[in-house]
């Protein structure tokens, strides 16, 4: 049961009569990295809120890190990070005190988080700007800070959603060094993206169409199976059956 | 307890770091007090009156004079003529204009009875009204003068007035605690719902809302600061009030702190309903404007009396909390009361600050479905 990191089963959200998340069934292994894709709209967030305990499901069942979400959703939230689409630090705060904040968010203090402090700031390389306001770092830095933050507290798995949207290939090379990193610690990674180059970068992904999931594989095995070259070439083939447009 | 104390530190760091936020907090209850105790005034002061005097004779001169020396008026013209009023009028100055009726004095003395005409400039009706009761109470209290010295008999029943708790008229005393609910009103609601939907824009909710933090921990983390920045205007207010317009305090502080802590909740948990409802901050501060402070300014008695209010609006200000806080405080203010007298409005109040409070948190906690 524990090897699994998410588990879920026939997992549905509707919201009035609109099913945004259709009987979604799969599993992710503990410490890989897992690519969760699809188009706009197609139900990547809502299945993402609902395994984060943002969103209550409708029906089925899901685990996280052995965990019911709906029985269990408050000891699911110390074990899992999360960074989102949006960016999340406060950029009126330094650095220094969007660590401290989070930090105390997630129960370190003292010691633990003075440590925790320097250890980050030194692995994202923040020397010379720990004492500046987040605004005025570039976006690569604030993400790449997003997301330490977001396992400042050693979760189990880390949700991140499309967490290198706008930032150009260069830093985006170097995110994803970062996530490797962190999957080398042992946690877990949940990604969702756009960039079909990233989605080679992952131990599986799995794309939805319209709330489903319509292929769930290592990228290798899914070239096989859909003799494609790339992954972007099956997800257009995928996209293109949707019904659904953009959100 | 660790993470909540983290959480009103950022708080207090951020509303500090932004000077606009400052500005609104500390500046406006100093400026909006200034204003309203300097520029905004129902009494009147030195308003120019005119006098077409058809008498010229010792007690019109007199009168006239009497009228001239007041604070209120300022004289300005003779008139000779009735076809003159409307000139006068129209010219735009002078707003009073006394008609002495011929042979003044002597009908005074003989029969009792002489009639003053006083013809006022009703464009402003406000105005209007308040100066020919000024007029009135001069030209009465002249009587009563000339009573005692025996020279004219009593004529009818004269009233004797005494306006109690505020015998200038100061409106400022009215206004000023008015102006604490309509304040507190300003930051608590629109400030906290301001900064919440701020956090939702900004993606920070998400995180907060993901990690183990209790929503209850959030609203009140958010709410936290803005409960004790209140309370610090509220002080200055009361400062200001006091050493610039004077205005008396008579009741008990404890018991009046204590119903600005309520009024705060109040306004504190409709701040998180707005934000609850409100997806931007535009939204959130257009909701607050439109829909909290209008009313607080309009319905709560704060500048129109409810009870001259039609019977429908009279209803809708029964569910305005500034209408029950303005009652208590201006009793517990001008008249000195205590709880014995103000416990159904504090009950109502508390009552009020409860609903809304239960009302926000369901709210909240409904969004995290």
């Amino acid at each position: 049961m524990y090897d699994f990191a998410i588990q879920t089963n026939e997992l549905s959200r509707t919201f009035g009569d609109f099913t945004a998340v259709d009987r979604i069934t799969f599993d992710v292994k503990q410490g890989e990295i897992f690519g969760f894709l699809g188009a706009n709209g197609a139900g990547k967030t809502t299945a993402m809120k609902m395994l984060t305990g943002l969103l209550t499901p409708t029906s089925g069942e899901a685990r996280v890190s052995g965990l019911d979400v709906f029985k269990e959703a408050e000891e699911i939230k110390q074990n899992i990070g999360y960074m989102s689409q949006k960016f999340s630090l406060y950029d009126d705060l330094t650095p220094e005190e969007n660590i401290e904040f989070y930090g105390g968010v997630y129960g370190l203090k003292g010691q633990e988080l003075n440590h925790k402090k320097e250890e980050l700031i030194h692995s994202v390389g923040l020397e010379k700007f720990r004492k500046k306001l987040v605004r005025s770092l570039p976006l690569g830095w604030k993400q790449k800070l997003a997301f330490s933050i977001s396992i400042i507290h050693n979760p189990k798995i880390v949700f991140l959603d499309e967490p290198t949207g706008g930032v150009d290939p260069v830093t985006r090379r170097q995110f994803w060094e970062k996530i490797y990193e962190v999957s080398n610690q042992g946690i877990t990674v949940f990604v969702t993206t756009h960039y079909m180059d990233e989605a080679e970068y992952c131990d599986r992904v799995s794309i939805m169409v319209d709330g489903r999931i319509e292929a769930l594989d290592s990228p290798d095995e899914l070239k096989r199976t859909f003799n494609a070259k790339s992954i972007e070439e099956i997800f257009i083939q995928l996209a293109r059956s949707a019904e659904r447009g953009e959100e | 307890m660790n993470s909540f104390n983290g959480f009103v530190v950022k708080e207090f760091k951020q509303i500090f770091r932004d000077k606009r936020t400052l500005v609104v907090l500390f500046g406006m209850p100093i400026i909006m007090l200034i204003l309203f105790g300097f520029a905004i005034r129902n009494e009147v002061k030195n308003v120019k009156i005119g006098v077409l005097d058809l008498s010229k004779d010792a007690v019109t001169r007199e009168l006239t004079q009497k009228l001239a020396s007041s604070e209120a008026f300022e004289f300005s013209v003779y008139l000779s003529t009735y076809d003159e009023v409307e000139e006068v009028f129209k010219a735009g100055e002078i707003k009073e204009i006394i008609v002495f009726e011929p042979n003044f004095s002597e009908k005074l003395t003989l029969e009792g009875i002489a009639n003053v005409q006083v013809i006022t400039d009703a464009t402003d009706p406000n105005l209007s009204n308040i100066v020919q009761s000024y007029t009135g109470a001069i030209i009465r209290d002249y009587i009563q003068e000339l009573n005692y010295q025996g020279t004219t008999l009593q004529q009818g029943i004269q009233p004797t007035i005494k306006m109690m708790y505020n015998p200038e008229l100061k409106s400022v005393n009215l206004f000023v605690p008015g102006l604490i609910a309509v304040i507190l009103m300003l930051i608590s609601a629109l400030m906290t719902s301001i900064s919440i939907t701020r956090e939702k824009e900004m993606g920070n909710m998400e995180i907060l809302l993901v990690s183990p933090l209790k929503p209850i921990h959030i609203i009140i983390g958010k709410v936290l600061p803005y409960l004790v920045l209140s309370v610090i205007n509220v002080i200055t207010i009361l400062i200001l009030a006091h050493f610039i317009f004077e205005v008396p305090f008579r009741g008990s502080y404890i018991l009046f702190f204590i119903e600005a802590i309520i009024f705060i909740l109040t306004a504190l948990a409709l701040g998180v309903f707005i934000s609850s409802v409100a997806n931007n901050q535009q939204t959130a501060m257009m909701v607050s404007l439109a829909g909290l402070l209008l009313p607080t300014v309009l319905l709560s008695g704060f500048i129109f009396p409810v009870e001259s209010m039609p019977y429908p609006l009279q209803m809708v200000s029964h569910i305005i909390p500034a209408k029950w806080f303005l009652i208590v405080v201006r009793s517990i203010m001008l008249k000195g009361s205590g709880i014995e007298i103000l416990w159904m409005e504090t009950l109502i109040l508390f009552g009020i600050a409860l609903f809304f409070m239960a009302l926000s948190m369901k709210k909240f906690n409904v969004r995290l479905q």
